[in-house]
C-alpha cells in the first residue's frame, strides 16, 4: 500500500499515481430532492489505479453519490471530469461508454440470459458488426460472435466461472452472482469501477477472497475502483483513500489509519463521547 | 444449412400439395389465415416478449400495412402478382415508420402507460382510416363502406414465404448483440443501461421493427380478403393478437407460431358446434393460464439443431446450446 500523496490541484492521491492525472474528479457537487439536501459539496478526487473506499452510516447518501457519477440523477451543482471530459450531459450509458462503470447494491442482472451473454451485454460496443451483418449471417459476424465469447469466458476467469457460461444468469448462487455483475461491469472497459457494497452477504471467507480479487483486479486492468463498504475489515484493508460521508456531506478523507483514529468519524458512527 | 433444406423442401412441398388441389380450397384459406395470425403474433412477440413492453394498439399497425398495401395495389396497372412483393414491402413500411414516431414518445413510458398511450395511438389510426375522406375531398380509404376491388394476391406460397422470412429475421436478430440489448432491456433497463446499452434506441428499434411486421401482416391480410374496412383493425384486434402472444409463452417464437395455429383453427374445427365454440376458445385460455402461466412453450425456443444433436445421441458439451440456428419455420 502505498503512502497518499498532494497532487497540484486540490486532494491526495496515491504515490505512484502522482505523476497522471487523476482519474475522476468532483467539485463541489450536490443534488437536492425537493428541500432534502442529499449530498452537498462533495469534492473527491480518485488517482488512475487508487482503491479508494466510500463510507458512511446508513442513509448518508453513497448510493446518491455513485447515481451522481453516473448521470443517473442529474446534479443540482457541481462538476465531474472524468479524466478530461466533463460529464454534464450525459446519459448513463454515456458515461459508461466514457468509462465509469458500475455494480448495484441491490444485484441486477439480466436473470433470464446465460453467464456468458450478460458479460457480451458489457462487450457490446466492443462487437461492431452491423444489424444486416447479424440477419445475413456474414462472417464477420460468426467471427465477431466468437471472439466476444471467448473474451467474456476469458474474463470470467478472473472468478474461476470460466465454466458456468452457459447457466442462466438467475440460477447462479449469490456470491457468484455479485461477482458476475463484477465481470459484466469490466467488460465495458471502464477506467474507474464503481462498487456498491461488494462484500454484502459474504461470509468471511468469501470477503477475503473478495478483497484479493479487488486488488488483482485493479492490477490486472490497471483501473481505479471506488467501493461502497459497510464492512471495515475489507476497507481497511484494501482502501488506499477514504472519504467518509456523514448526512450527505464528506466529514473526514484520508488513508485508513487517519479515519480510523478521526474524532470526527467515530461520532458519525458511534455518537459523542458523553461529557 | 439443414434449416435451408428443410425449407426448400417443405415449401414446394406443401405449395405442390395446395396447387394439385390436395389440399381443399377452404384449407388452404384456413393455412394463409394461420400464416398472418403468426406474422402478427410473433411481430409483438419482438414488443412484448423481447423487449418486455406492453403495446396495446398493434391492430393499429397492421391496418396501416393493410391500407397502404391495398391502395398501392389498387393503383398499379401492371400484373398485381407481380408486384404484390412490393406492396408487401410498402405496407411494412409505413407501418414501420408510424411506429417509429409513436415509438419515440411512447416508450418514455412504461407498463400500464404505455399500455394506454399505445391504446389510443391504436384508436387514433382507426378513426383516421374512418374519416379521412371527408377531410381529404376525394375516396381514399372510403370509410366505413370499407375498401373493396383490392386484389387478391395473397397465396399460399407468398404467406409461407413471409412467414419464413419474418421468423428467420427475427430469430437472427436476436441472436445478435442487438437482440442481446434488447433483451438486457427487458430483464433489467437500469442495468442495461448501465452497461452503456443505448436503452431508448433499442427499444425504438425493436417496437419499428415489432411494426414493420404487423404492416407485413396487414398487407397479406388485405391480398386475403380483398375488402377491407377499419371496423375490423379495432382494439379486440390488439387484444385478440396480445392473447395469442401470452398464449404462446412471451419469447418464444415457436410459442407464438403454436399459439397464432391453435386459436385460427379452433374456431374451425368447432364450426360444428357453433353455438359453443366462442365458449371452448375462452376455456382453453382459462385453462391454459391456469396451468401453465408462462404460456404454452414458456420462453422455450425451438432449436431443430439442438434437436438433431439430442436425437443423434451426441454428448452435450454444455448444459444449454451455444448457439441455436434457425427456428423451424
Amino acid at each position: 500500500m502505498s503512502k497518499l500523496v498532494p497532487v497540484p490541484s486540490r486532494g491526495m492521491v496515491p504515490e505512484r499515481d502522482a505523476a497522471s492525472p487523476p482519474v475522476l474528479e468532483t467539485l463541489h457537487l450536490g443534488i437536492d430532492f425537493g428541500g432534502l439536501v442529499a449530498v452537498d459539496d462533495f469534492n473527491l478526487l480518485i488517482g488512475r489505479t487508487e482503491i479508494s473506499g466510500l463510507i458512511g452510516p446508513n442513509g448518508a447518501g453513497k448510493t446518491t453519490v455513485f447515481n451522481l457519477l453516473t448521470n443517473v440523477y442529474k446534479p443540482t451543482r457541481g462538476t465531474i471530469i472524468l479524466g478530461d471530459k466533463d460529464t454534464a450531459g450525459m446519459n448513463t450509458s454515456q458515461v459508461c461508454r466514457a468509462g465509469i462503470a458500475r455494480t448495484f447494491q441491490n444485484i441486477r442482472l439480466f436473470k433470464d440470459m446465460t453467464v456468458a451473454e450478460n458479460v457480451m451485454v458489457g462487450l457490446h460496443h466492443d462487437i461492431t458488426y452491423h444489424i444486416l451483418g447479424a440477419v445475413l449471417r456474414t462472417p464477420r459476424y460468426w467471427r465477431d460472435e466468437k471472439k466476444a465469447r471467448e473474451r467474456a469466458l476469458d474474463m470470467l476467469s478472473i472468478f474461476n466461472m470460466q465454466d458456468m457460461g452457459d447457466i442462466k444468469a438467475g440460477a447462479l448462487p449469490y456470491g457468484a452472482q455479485r461477482r458476475l455483475e463484477i465481470v459484466r461491469a469490466l467488460a465495458t472497459k471502464p477506467l474507474i469501477l464503481l462498487l456498491d457494497e461488494p462484500a454484502a452477504g459474504m461470509n468471511p471467507s468469501e470477503t477475503a477472497e473478495l478483497m484479493e480479487n479487488i486488488t488483482k483486479i485493479r492490477d490486472t486492468y490497471q483501473i481505479a475502483i471506488l467501493l461502497i463498504e459497510h464492512d471495515m475489515k475489507l476497507v481497511m484493508g484494501i482502501c488506499e483513500g477514504i472519504a467518509v460521508l456523514n448526512y450527505g456531506k464528506i466529514i473526514a478523507k484520508g488513508t485508513p489509519d487517519e479515519i480510523s483514529s478521526n474524532p470526527a468519524v467515530i461520532e458519525a458512527y458511534l455518537g459523542k463521547k458523553e461529557a | 444449412m439443414i434449416n435451408t433444406v428443410l425449407f426448400v423442401v417443405l415449401l414446394t412441398g406443401s405449395t405442390g400439395l395446395v396447387n394439385s388441389g390436395s389440399v381443399s380450397n377452404y384449407y388452404t384459406r384456413v393455412l394463409i389465415l394461420c400464416g398472418i395470425n403468426m406474422i402478427l403474433a410473433l411481430s409483438l412477440n419482438i414488443a412484448t416478449g423481447y423487449l418486455g413492453q406492453l403495446p396495446l394498439g398493434h391492430a393499429g399497425f397492421m391496418a396501416l400495412g393493410a391500407y397502404t398495401s391495398a391502395i398501392f395495389m389498387r393503383g398499379v396497372t401492371v400484373s398485381p402478382d407481380a408486384v404484390f412483393p412490393l406492396g408487401i414491402l410498402i405496407g411494412g413500411m409505413t407501418a414501420a415508420f408510424v411506429g417509429f414516431l409513436i415509438g419515440i414518445p411512447a416508450l418514455r413510458l412504461k407498463g400500464d402507460y404505455l399500455a394506454i398511450i399505445t391504446l389510443g395511438f391504436g384508436e387514433i389510426i382507426r378513426v383516421v382510416l374512418l374519416n379521412i375522406d371527408s377531410v381529404l375531398g376525394f375516396k381514399l380509404t372510403y370509410g366505413a363502406a370499407s375498401l373493396k376491388n383490392i386484389p387478391k394476391t395473397t397465396n399460399f406460397f407468398n404467406t409461407f414465404l413471409c412467414v419464413a422470412v419474418t421468423c428467420f429475421v427475427i430469430h437472427t436478430i436476436m441472436k445478435s448483440r442487438h437482440g442481446r440489448a434488447i433483451l438486457s432491456i427487458r430483464d433489467n433497463e437500469i442495468a442495461a443501461e448501465a452497461c452503456g446499452i443505448n436503452t431508448t434506441y433499442y427499444k425504438t428499434f425493436g417496437f419499428t421493427l415489432s411494426a414493420f411486421f404487423a404492416g407485413v401482416a396487414g398487407a397479406l391480410y388485405a391480398g386475403y380478403l380483398g375488402v377491407i374496412s377499419p371496423a375490423a383493425f379495432g382494439f379486440m384486434k390488439s387484444i385478440e393478437i396480445l392473447v395469442t402472444v401470452v398464449l404462446g409463452g412471451m419469447g418464444s417464437m415457436i410459442g407464438s407460431i403454436i399459439s397464432a395455429t391453435v386459436l385460427t383453427a379452433l374456431p374451425e374445427l368447432l364450426r360444428a358446434f357453433s353455438q359453443y365454440r366462442m365458449i371452448a376458445y375462452s376455456l382453453l385460455l382459462i385453462v391454459v393460464m391456469i396451468f401453465k402461466p408462462t404460456g404454452l412453450m414458456g420462453s422455450y425456443d425451438f432449436s431443430l439443431s439442438t434437436l438433431l444433436s439430442k436425437l443423434g445421441g451426441k454428448p452435450k458439451p454444455k448444459p444449454l446450446p451455444e448457439k441455436e440456428d434457425e427456428p423451424h419455420e
